[in-house]
Parts: structure tokens; C-alpha cells; sequence
């Protein structure tokens, strides 16, 4: 994930560069069941996932935009395409079979060779649809499936259907069912009993196309007592239009199991990211959501874990970084429907320029969750007069054994630091950077290492130029 | 001239605020210590802020030289590269950035390329030994959570780290134990040589019994108002400030 030898497009975000690349087919702009029909016909699906599309189609033609979070106002659905296929080739299983021009810009984001040296697994998706999937080959043996969700639909389709909107129905939310009609893309993975996946399995997210909508769609089932890392990148190119990113992701952490998620969303300052990501974690299980997001225009996104057994762990590590333009309206929700169950909320915020980061958490407790434990954190740093940041924290606790903790503050970027660390020789832009790496440390020290001194240089890369 | 921290008729306040240095004279030689006493509100600390390059202050006269070349329009970072140093009267906290990794920070930056690792650890550990401390405070977030006495000996660490051709010390003996004054004394002598001069700034004279100094400066109301050898440090310790607060009103 090092030497990103990329033309910078833009002031500061060095993965804007867009490829030559025509889709082999591209649905005609804007949401209809006409488009709906066109990507379930493209992915050769049986009638019952037709169907539940042009349901999910009609509940989200009848749920109104939210308007509790972000201005969605700009974003307008008949000026996006919903569906464009690059290759006829999905599920490539080597480079070579990926078309060159697609091969290079992965090549050009570090992939193959974070794949060689410290992953077990990547799936690349390349905007509608998934180019590569390959998983290394000794898990494969153990029986652990990492592939497109279209193959999973396709090769595995009882446990598919075992789980598919089971965590995240369509009636959840107006994006959620937006995501169920026009899915495309994403990762299906299984990991059997008992099997510890020792390095990450990355799925990375790359939008080329102009105006493009991308909707990947995600299971993750992680069964009793196995344990599992799966990673998320997401960049695109900088156009002056609007792009679109709505994910669902769903999750399920059986007894014993350790999983953990994390993202590093990375897209142009012209994508709208709705994203909706859910683990339903069991008996004695573990989740773990690290949530890193920097780029896009406006990102609403807030991992939840609902701790459905008794003991029932998670915890979710949240960073945004909002500069000028930008709008993170991240946080997490808990929910505690078990006794003995606990968790944790850490949120880490940076505003610059005029940038506006939010947090926004839930944590619910029910009557039923005895003794249910929980922390909430949430620390915001301002390195600009103009930053904005906002904090809502909704908590609903049912019953009386609880034990809750909610700390927030917010500060901004401090003068005698930085004179302190100038004073020692490092220019005030690295300073400002140092004392903001410093601020997310505690996130960011759960990241593999190649990840956190990625997560480092995005940093530094932002703070140029931000102080003085 | 070349070879020594040269302070020139000094004036300065804090922000369209009241003047607090009103004429600093004071020459360090390199290779010397200085120590500059005084009393309480005399400007000492705001002396060594503004060498150091404190953005909040404003200089309205004068001129700081180093080696003969003057620092005024070098911002704090620059003047840390051209070989200034500041030990903290209060060291900032920084969370989350290891004590290790900003020190090596540091250290590249003042030498303007990369150190070694190998490099970097056998200077930090020849300072350790003379400042008795445990490795483990490298792992520690810089000044986080430390105690007064630790972010006291941590500049020192730096100091010994960092190499610089002047430092200024703060007020580094207040808050310190006798046990902690004594190391942290050991680390400052080990400083001492030709290519080094320091200016110890100090309430008391106990400190001065653990490093000796060449010349002994008191500041009363913004300004030098004598000098002398170590036995000056003494006659202020019998006979407290108000002789000398006199003489400020003679020189005024």
C-alpha cells in the first residue's frame, strides 16, 4: 500500500485519476423498474431476487428523503446511472484476466501487491461490478468462501438466501431499500467453524464512471468460533458532477466468532456516501467496526451492532476527517438486547477549513439486557476558525443494571503544541499533522500497520498548508 | 560576533499589550553556561519564549543573534534548526504521538535528513543511562500523563537528543526533588564542552550547586540589572531580591 506513483488531480487528493475505460454496458440515467429489470436480467438472477428488487423498488419510491442528517438536496437520482458493467468477465481469478486499462489502476492503488505481501484475499469491484475475486488458496481448502455476491447468489444459494436482508431488510431505511432494487456487486464471504483467517480479506471499491451510483451489497457470515478480519477501500476519480456511493453490508457473528470490519472510504470530494452497515453479533461473539472515512461530499454512515445473545461484545472506532466542503455525519449505534452483553463507541472527528463533521449515536438498552455495559467517547478536534462540529448522542436505556458512560469534548488545534513541537525543529504544517495523527492514535493503532501509515499520509497530505 | 547567543537591547510585550522586556542585554558565549535569576514577574520566562520564537509575543526593538547571525525573522521551528533550544518551564502534552517517534521526528528534522534507527537508539540510550531512566518512557505519548519531575527530565532528554548549540532552561529545577534536580543536573553537564552554551534560568540558587556556572545574570522589571561570578547566586540566596530591585530603579 506504499509508493502510490499517481498524477495528483485537485489540490490534495491523489487517487482523482480517471481511466479510459467504456463500460461494456451502461443502463440508461435515472431509477426505474425499467433499469431494475435491466440489472437483474445483466446478472442472469432467478425470479425470487427479481421480485424482492421491484418490492425493495416500491418501498423506497415510497419512503421520503431523511432530512435529520446531511443535505441530500444536491443529490439527484435522475441525473445518475444506476448500473454500468466494465468487463463480461466477473470474478476474475488472476490479474492477467483483468481487462489492462482496469488491471493498471489497480496497479496504480497498491492492490496486487498489498495482495501478495499482507493479505489473505482481495475482491476488487470496479464500478457495478466485482473484476477480481481471489482468495488465498489454503483457505480455500478450509472451506472459507470469499467471492462476488452475484457468484455467491449463484453457487451458494441456500446459505445465501439463509441471510440475505435478514440483518438489513429494504423497510429499514429509504437507502437500504434503494440499495435491495439496484444491488450490484460486493463481496459474499463465509468462514466455517472454527477457521482463523489470519490476515485481512480486502474488498476495494473503485468508481470510474462518470455520474455512476454504486451499490455493492455485502454478506459477511462469520460462524461459531472462527475469527476474521475484512477490510474496505474505497477512491474515484474527481469530476465536477456528482457521484454516488450506497452500500449495505450485513454481518453475522455466530457464537464464539471474532470479526472485525474496517474501512477506509477514501472517495473524490464529489460523491454522496450513504451507507448502511449492520453486524448482528451472537452468544460470546465479537465485532469489531473501524470506521475511517476522509473523502466524499457528504457521508452518512454509522456502523451498528445489535448484541442479540448473552455475552455479546462490540466495539466501534470511528474517525472523520472533514475538510472544506465536506460533510462526515458518522458515529455508530449499540444495540443491547441480551443481558450481559457490552460495548464501545470511540469517535474521533477532525473539521478543517470549513468542514463539518458530526457525530451521531444510538445506543438503545432494552428491559431485557441485564447488567449491559457501555462507553460512549467522542472527541472532536477543530483546526480551523470556520470548522464546524456537531454531537448527537440519542440513548434509550430500558433497564436499571445498565452501566453507561458518555464523555465528549471539543477542542481545537493548540496553539502551545504547536509552538512546542516547532520549537523542536518540525515545521508548523507537521506539527498541526503530528498533533492530528496523535488525536486519532487511539482508532488508528488498531489498523494493521500498512493501513495506519496509509491513514498517516492521508493526514499529513490534508494538513498541508491547513495552519498559520 | 561568531560563537555566542547574543541578546541586543531586547524589547518586547506580549500582543498590543504592556511592554515586558524593556531593553535585554546578554551575551552567552558558546561553551559557557549563564545563569539569569531574579524574582518573580521580571520578564524571565518571557526572555526565553521570544528567543525561542514564541509567535504570541511582539518584539518592538532589538535583535537576537546567533553565531552572529540574527534569528528575528526565523520562525520557532527555524531558529530550532539553526541550533536554539528551549527547555518548557510547563512541557506541553502531546497524546498520542509516542515519546520515541517525535524525538526522532525531531532529530531528522533538525538535521534535515533520516536517522538510522540504529543511530537514533544508541544516542537515546547513552542519554538514558546519564538521565537513570527506564526505556520505557519511549513508548510513552510525549509529556502525557507524566508527573512534573518526568516532564522536566524529558526536556532534558530531548536536549541530550537533540544536540543544540544553545539552550535555554527554563525554570527546569522548579517542582523538582533533590534526587530528580541531581539527574537531571548530570544530564545538563554532560552537555557541557566548547560547542555548547546554556542559559539556566532559576529562582534559586540550588540548582547552581549542581551546575556550576560562569557568569550570573539578574533580571528585575524587563531588564539585565547586574552580573557576577557563581558568588552573586550566593549573595542572593542571604539577601533576597530587594537589593537588586534597587539597582533596576537606578538603571531605569
Amino acid at each position: 500500500m506504499s509508493d502510490f506513483d499517481v498524477a495528483t488531480i485537485g489540490s490534495d487528493y491523489k487517487y482523482g485519476f480517471r481511466d479510459e475505460v467504456k463500460p461494456v454496458f451502461k443502463a440508461e440515467k435515472g431509477l426505474s423498474r425499467r433499469v431494475v429489470e435491466a440489472i437483474s436480467y445483466h446478472k442472469g438472477e432467478p425470479q425470487w431476487m427479481l421480485d424482492f428488487r421491484l418490492r425493495a423498488l416500491e418501498i423506497y419510491q415510497s419512503k421520503p428523503v431523511p432530512t435529520w442528517g446531511g443535505d441530500l438536496s444536491g443529490l439527484n437520482m435522475d441525473e445518475i446511472y444506476f448500473y454500468a458493467k466494465p468487463t463480461e468477465q466477473r470474478d476474475a481469478r488472476s490479474w492477467d484476466e483483468v481487462p489492462e486499462e482496469i488491471r493498471r489502476t489497480y496497479e496504480k492503488l497498491g492492490i496486487p501487491e498489498a495482495e501478495r505481501k499482507v493479505l489473505a484475499g482481495v475482491g476488487a469491484q470496479y464500478d457495478s461490478e466485482m473484476v477480481y475475486h481471489q482468495v488465498k488458496e489454503e483457505l480455500q481448502r478450509l472451506g472459507v468462501i470469499f467471492v462476488s455476491i452475484e457468484e455467491g447468489l449463484k453457487h451458494h444459494e441456500d446459505l445465501f438466501r439463509e441471510y440475505f436482508a435478514t440483518v438489513i431488510p429494504p423497510e429499514d431505511n429509504k437507502y437500504a431499500a434503494l440499495n435491495s432494487a439496484v444491488w450490484s456487486g460486493g463481496s459474499f464471504v463465509y468462514v466455517p467453524k472454527g477457521v482463523k483467517v489470519d490476515l485481512p480479506l480486502q474488498a476495494y471499491f473503485r468508481v470510474n464512471t462518470a455520474e455512476l451510483g454504486q451499490f455493492e451489497r455485502t454478506i459477511i457470515v462469520v460462524d461459531e468460533g472462527a475469527d476474521m478480519h475484512y477490510i474496505e477501500g474505497c477512491t474515484a476519480p474527481t469530476y465536477t458532477t456528482d457521484s454516488f456511493h450506497s452500500g449495505v453490508i450485513e454481518i453475522v457473528v455466530n457464537q464464539g466468532a471474532r470479526s472485525r470490519y474496517t474501512t477506509i472510504q477514501n472517495w473524490s470530494h464529489n460523491m454522496y456516501n450513504l451507507v448502511t452497515q449492520r453486524a448482528l453479533v451472537k452468544k460470546d461473539a465479537y465485532h469489531m467496526w473501524l470506521d475511517g472515512n476522509l473523502g466524499s461530499k457528504l457521508t452518512m454512515k454509522y456502523p451498528s451492532s445489535y448484541l442479540v445473545e448473552p455475552g455479546a461484545r462490540s466495539d466501534i472506532l470511528s474517525i472523520a476527517f472533514a475538510s472544506t466542503g465536506q460533510h462526515q455525519d458518522a458515529g455508530g449505534k449499540l444495540i443491547f438486547a441480551a443481558p450481559h452483553t457490552s460495548g464501545s463507541i470511540v469517535s474521533k472527528s477532525i473539521s478543517k477549513g470549513s468542514g463539518r463533521s458530526s457525530y451521531r449515536g444510538q445506543i438503545k438498552i432494552y428491559e431485557n439486557a441485564d447488567h449491559a455495559k457501555v462507553n460512549v467517547e467522542c472527541d472532536a478536534l477543530l483546526i480551523n476558525e470556520e470548522s464546524r462540529t456537531d454531537t448527537y448522542p440519542y440513548m434509550e436505556i430500558e433497564n436499571n443494571t445498565a452501566t453507561v458512560g458518555h464523555e465528549a469534548t471539543v477542542s481545537r488545534l493548540n496553539d502551545e503544541q504547536i509552538f512546542y513541537l516547532q520549537s523542536r525543529g518540525l515545521p508548523e504544517d507537521e506539527a498541526a499533522a503530528l498533533i492530528v495523527r496523535g488525536f486519532i492514535e487511539p482508532v488508528a493503532k488498531e489498523l494493521p500497520l500498512e493501513y495506519a501509515v496509509e491513514l498517516n499520509k492521508l493526514v499529513e497530505l490534508e494538513m498541508e498548508g491547513s495552519v498559520g | 560576533m561568531a560563537n555566542q547567543l547574543e541578546i541586543r537591547n531586547l524589547h518586547a510585550r506580549i500582543e498590543s499589550g504592556e511592554e515586558i522586556l524593556k531593553g535585554v542585554n546578554l551575551v552567552v558565549p558558546k561553551g559557557e553556561i549563564h545563569a539569569v535569576m531574579g524574582p518573580n514577574g521580571s520578564g524571565k520566562s518571557t526572555l526565553a519564549k521570544i528567543v525561542a520564537g514564541d509567535p504570541s509575543y511582539e518584539v518592538t526593538a532589538g535583535e537576537i543573534l546567533v553565531d552572529g547571525q540574527s534569528v528575528m525573522e526565523m520562525e520557532a521551528d527555524e531558529r530550532a534548526r539553526h541550533g536554539l533550544f528551549l527547555a518548557f518551564q510547563y512541557p506541553v502534552e502531546v497524546p498520542g504521538v509516542t515519546n520515541a517517534n517525535f524525538l526522532r521526528l525531531a532529530l531528522q528534522a533538525k538535521l534535515g535528513q533520516d536517522v538510522s534507527v540504529m543511530e537514533f537508539y544508541g544516542k537515546l540510550q547513552k542519554a538514558l543511562q546519564i538521565l537513570e531512566w527506564d526505556e520505557s518512557i519511549l513508548t510513552r505519548y510525549l509529556n502525557d500523563g507524566f508527573s512534573g519531575g518526568e516532564k522536566k527530565r524529558n526536556e532534558i532528554l530531548q536536549l541530550m537528543v537533540l544536540e543544540p548549540t544553545y539552550a535555554i532552561l527554563d525554570e527546569t529545577d522548579s517542582g523538582l526533588d533533590i534526587d530528580a534536580l541531581k539527574v537531571v543536573s548530570k544530564g545538563v553537564n554532560a552537555m557541557r564542552g566548547p560547542g555548547f552554551g546554556a542559559v539556566l534560568i532559576t529562582h534559586y540558587q540550588r540548582l547552581l550547586n549542581y551546575i556550576t556556572p560562569d557568569v550570573v545574570h539578574v533580571m528585575v522589571e524587563g531588564k539585565i540589572v547586574t552580573s557576577g561570578g557563581p558568588e552573586l547566586a550566593l549573595k542572593l540566596e542571604e539577601q533576597g531580591y530587594e537589593w537588586v530591585k534597587g539597582l533596576a530603579v537606578a538603571a531605569g
